[in-house]
């Protein structure tokens, strides 16, 4: 271990805090002061490097870092306090663990000698995030406190990437000690493996060749480990069909004619169907999650299985795989692109050539398609209408429902780390919040967020943070009075019976937006949505909330319902 | 319990670090598996813990359980022993009713199977005994519940035979 900054005279551990974020290179850090923080606090304001941004509740402010993480290759940096500004910023923690986004969080913690004696805001906050973070540790030693933040962030950015906890005592930020940045850390206990296996490498090359159905399955390890070009090169060079999950939209250009678009209980007739009768399979940096197998005794029943994931956890967890590749995405499909060069066979053509004409025959089903008649605004109208005005380059975040699903199905993406999303966890609130980080990572891109009334609701307060830090973001609501994707489970599953599903006693979003002091716009006729779209994205310096009335019983299509397989979808 | 449901002992080094012990039975209460026995100490190098875990379950979910105990960034190394030979014992102190004629008949059997009193009163007998843990369970039932007052085992401690080592 070497040090890279100098050795000097003893600083607080709040000014060890600071300069160890500055040492990290860390730009923006989330969040929200408290008495446990007030040290840090103190230290923050003394310098300007890193940028503070003030949030107006501790859950925005984990997933405006992860909006941040999850449109660049940095992680994103929480601060809160003890007690009540850690149990917030809990659900953000959970929903990064499950979307395996690189966090390092740090919460205040009561003074070390109060600990456990259920001090003023004191919880266990160890305890209550240990099963949603990769790692955690608390800080009982200022001499601990630079190494602890330097593997914080080597853990939450190596292998397969989580959120990871500093939990700082708040006497532990007033001791002194000598200031000493290590360059690297070593875990003895954690040695992720990047490098796939070559042996495994060349043997799922030849079951890859031999493939007469194969489909390409890939997932949100794409999109983490920046590896949509080698993605792109390796589908390019086989020819094959690639089908990415609701997490790795983007890895693979929607706009490409390898492209069958997204799978899963939402996913296009084509992907699913391809899934289900495809003879071999290759899974790239995805996890076999519940939401796009369907029913697990009837997934990929004629498949051979090729798995590639650096979690070996995540290998053979739900279905059992012919041919795993623990490694990182990136590195290995570097590897299988090196051997396919190296080798003279090629895919069987004539089996390929029936194989698309089979999808094609599924493409031909159309499963996208919606009635655009009518004199009340389709919600995936709005989405197709942000798509064709953006260029299909805009940052899209969303919240959780109906409208997710018509974001993903109807903005195809052909970049990676466009469009971020609550995938694992589904935490309505996520949008506005992810939103900012996005903006303040990319100050000058056109950032959208998809959302409902019900979602916008659940973190509408972060409307004045962007109103302090002048966040131009694009809000399209797509207001459908209803939770809307809860009301559609009420009305397949549950014969209607509409419980708790109507969203009553809306507020004017129009004012709301206006009394944050943005600009807030109405929407009603389908004939008014491009030109309202057109408009907000050219006040390039404000914020627009759009509020469209859409369709109330407008339901999300095609659907594989609960217990049924891939092949067992309903279409409209 | 599933049929193919097999009895595993996995053993695990870990960091010997406060909160290293949670780590594992979260994992275990949060993902459903079962722990029939858990022991822990730290290790000739006393920055290591060397944890003794029993569990059941068919080949599948005990790769999941070491996959996901691998996974702990607190967890150095782990083998599950009974993958190949090795060397199981418990050790059990028992407390056992000795009056009358069963004070004679108690010590005959505790030293057919290698018991030592460790401690005598006019009433009881406190024995000390090692060896499987059907060894134990079986000098249980040779004494009988009228006899046996009290038992504490520490859980099995297992080592792999020969050369196959668990060590940094
Ligand atoms: C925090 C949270 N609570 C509850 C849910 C369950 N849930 C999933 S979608 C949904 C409805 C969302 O309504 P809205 O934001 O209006 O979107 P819509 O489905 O109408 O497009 C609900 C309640 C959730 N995902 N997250
Ligand atoms: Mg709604």
């Amino acid at each position: 271990m070497s040090s890279s900054a100098s050795a000097g005279d003893p600083i607080t551990g709040a000014e060890i805090f600071v300069r160890s974020l500055q040492e990290q290179g860390v730009e923006h850090l989330f969040g929200y002061p408290g008495g446990a923080v007030l040290h840090i606090y103190d230290a923050l304001y003394k310098q300007d490097k890193v940028q503070h941004v003030l949030v107006r509740h501790e859950q925005a402010a984990v997933h405006a870092a992860e909006g941040y993480a999850k449109s660049t290759d940095k992680p994103g940096v929480v601060l809160v306090t003890s007690g009540p500004g850690a149990t917030n910023a809990v659900t953000g923690i959970a929903d990064a663990y499950m979307d395996s986004v690189p966090l390092v969080v740090f919460t205040g913690q009561v003074p070390l000698p109060l600990i456990g004696n259920d001090a003023f805001q004191e919880v266990d906050t160890i305890g209550i995030t240990r099963p949603c973070v990769k790692h955690n540790f608390l800080v009982k030693d200022v001499k601990d406190l630079a190494t602890t933040i330097k593997k914080a962030f080597f853990i939450a950015t190596s292998g397969r990437p989580g959120p990871v906890v500093v939990d700082i005592p708040k006497d532990v930020t007033a001791h002194r000690c000598v200031f000493d940045y290590p360059e690297a850390v070593e875990v003895r206990s954690y040695n992720p493996n990047v490098k796939g296996h070559p042996g495994q490498i060349k043997r799922a090359v030849d079951l890859i060749l031999s493939a007469k159905r194969p489909m390409i399955y890939t997932g949100g390890g794409i999109i983490l480990d920046h590896a949509a070009a080698e993605l792109t090169e390796f589908a390019r060079i086989l020819g094959y069909p690639v089908t990415n999950t609701l997490m790795g939209l983007g890895g693979f250009p929607a706009s490409d004619k390898l492209s069958v678009g997204m799978l899963g209980m939402h996913g296009t007739y084509e992907a699913n169907m391809g899934m289900h009768h495809s003879d071999v399979l290759i899974a790239i940096g995805a996890r076999f999650d519940d939401r796009v197998t369907g029913n697990i005794e009837k997934f990929c029943p004629h498949a051979k299985i090729v798995h590639v994931d650096i979690d070996p956890a995540s290998i053979s967890k739900n279905v059992k795989v012919d041919i795993p590749i623990v490694g990182g995405v990136k590195s290995v499909l570097g590897d299988l692109i090196d051997v396919l060069k190296s080798t003279a066979e090629r895919p069987d053509a004539d089996a390929l050539a029936a194989w698309w004409e089979q999808i094609d025959e599924w493409r031909s089903a159309d499963c996208l398609r919606f009635d655009r008649d009518g004199d009340v605004i389709k919600p995936q109208f709005v989405v197709e209408t942000l798509w064709k005005l953006t260029e299909g380059d805009a940052f899209v975040t969303s919240d959780v429902g109906q409208h997710q699903m018509w974001a993903a199905q109807y903005y195809p993406f052909d970049k990676p780390n466009r469009w971020i999303n609550s995938g694992g966890l589904g935490t309505m609130g996520f949008g506005m919040p992810s939103a900012m980080g996005v903006q303040f990572a990319h100050p000058d891109a056109t950032v959208c967020t998809i959302t409902g009334e019900g979602s916008i609701q659940m973190n509408i307060q972060e409307l004045s943070t962007c109103r302090q830090y002048a966040l131009p973001l694009k809000i399209l609501n797509l207001n459908n009075g209803y939770l809307g994707m809860v009301r559609q489970w009420q009305e397949f599953f549950y014969q209607g019976r509409y419980a708790m599903s109507y969203m009553e006693s809306l507020p004017d979003f129009v004012k709301l937006a206006e009394a944050y002091g943005h600009v807030g716009m109405q929407i009603e006729k389908p004939g008014d949505v491009e030109g309202a779209i057109r408009e907000a994205l050219a006040m390039k310096d404000r914020l627009v909330f759009m509020n469209f009335l859409t369709d109330p019983t407008e339901n999300v299509y095609p659907m594989i319902p609960a217990g049924a397989g891939q092949n067992e979808m309903i279409l409209i | 319990m599933d049929r193919n449901s097999d009895r595993h002992i996995i053993s695990i080094l870990m960091e010997n670090e406060s909160g290293a012990l949670s780590r594992v039975s979260g994992l275990f209460s949060a993902r459903g598996y079962n722990i029939e026995a858990l022991t822990v100490a730290p290790t000739e190098d006393p920055s290591v813990s060397r944890m003794t875990l029993v569990t059941r379950g068919t080949e599948q979910i005990i790769e999941q359980i070491t996959k996901q105990l691998n996974k702990l960034i607190d967890v150095i190394k782990l083998l599950d022993l009974t993958q190949d030979s090795h060397i199981e014992r418990e050790h059990m102190l028992i407390k056992v009713r000795a009056t009358g004629s069963a004070r004679e008949e108690v010590k005959r059997m505790a030293d057919i199977f290698r018991g030592t009193v460790v401690d005598v009163t006019d009433a009881s007998y406190i024995i000390e005994l090692t060896g499987s843990p059907s060894k134990l369970d079986a000098f249980i039932d040779t004494l009988g519940a009228k006899l046996v007052l009290e038992t504490v085992r520490s859980g099995p401690l297992a080592i792999a035979r020969g050369g196959r080592r668990l060590a940094i």
